[in-house]
């Protein structure tokens, strides 16, 4: 089972040494937070090829709710974005949420990215201009603490 | 109707989020659980399942909001949620927003509603 080198990171706790210990730490949540920002585009883009051969009657008609469920390709989006929800909430369990919200939204770069190589959508300057705004934000609130409330604080 | 989709879309969602982070919390200081885990935390842990709950309903209003509404509206005014997020997370989890974490915030919320123009 995945344990995101956590391990490691416990038994880290065992040493003295505190700087190793916040090293490790640090990898695992990058590690992370690379996994939940690339895995929930990649299951968006199988969806949308899923979703794509079927009818655009779908919205409609349940029945093809539950033909689009056994589409190959969207049962591995829903997978992905089962897998993504997991890893997103263990990456909680490191980071603050004021955190992870702004880092993941990279994602949306990836999708737009996506969106343009792979399914050669066409991209506007405004949305090229989003882009790089999120990019932007996303180094700014990387750059800051990954922890900042103490369990006294949430309580 | 636009307005009771996009409020279910938006309550459930930072609901969801921030019981997530709560109850999460609790289990990192011997470092980020792995994915069985995390599974098992879910079926044990009532608001761990609540938080669950919450994020299905945020999806299914999200998706009979943009039944009726285009998706150039839907995606950047459920993007309210990641500003609403932010701010409860200093009053409900106690986080400290520095400044460059609210400047990155800010800079995020705002281009997210540029890419779904």
């Amino acid at each position: 089972m995945l344990s995101w080198g956590g391990l490691e990171w416990v038994s880290a706790i065992g040493t003295t040494d505190k700087t190793a210990l916040k090293d490790r730490g640090k990898a695992v949540a990058w590690r992370l937070i690379v996994f939940v920002t690339l895995l929930k585009p990649l299951s968006n883009l199988f969806l949308a090829w899923g979703m794509k051969e079927l009818p655009p009657t779908l919205a409609v008609n349940p029945l093809l709710f539950l033909r689009a469920m056994v589409d190959p390709l969207v049962v591995i989006g829903i997978v992905m974005q089962i897998v993504w929800l997991l890893t997103r909430m263990s990456l909680l369990s490191v980071a603050d949420l004021s955190y992870v919200l702004p880092v993941t939204s990279s994602g949306y770069v990836l999708s737009a990215l996506l969106g343009r190589v792979v399914l050669h959508e066409q991209v506007s300057p405004w949305r090229w201009l989003g882009v790089a705004m999120i990019t932007l934000g996303t180094v700014f609130v990387a750059s800051s603490p990954r922890v900042t409330a103490t369990p006294e604080d949430r309580r | 109707m636009r307005w009771v989709w996009l409020s279910a879309v938006v309550i459930s969602a930072v609901a969801g989020d921030l019981l997530q982070s709560r109850e999460m919390k609790t289990e990192g200081d011997a470092g980020a659980p792995g994915l069985g885990r995390v599974l098992r935390l879910v079926v044990t842990r009532w608001k761990l399942g609540l938080s669950i709950f919450c994020m299905a309903v945020s999806f299914f209003a999200f998706l009979a909001l943009v039944r009726t509404e285009a998706l150039s509206f839907a995606v950047p005014a459920s993007a309210a949620s990641f500003a609403l997020e932010t701010v409860l997370a200093k009053f409900v989890l106690g986080e400290r927003l520095a400044a460059r974490r609210t400047a990155g915030a800010i800079l995020v919320c705002g281009g997210i509603v540029l890419v779904a123009r």
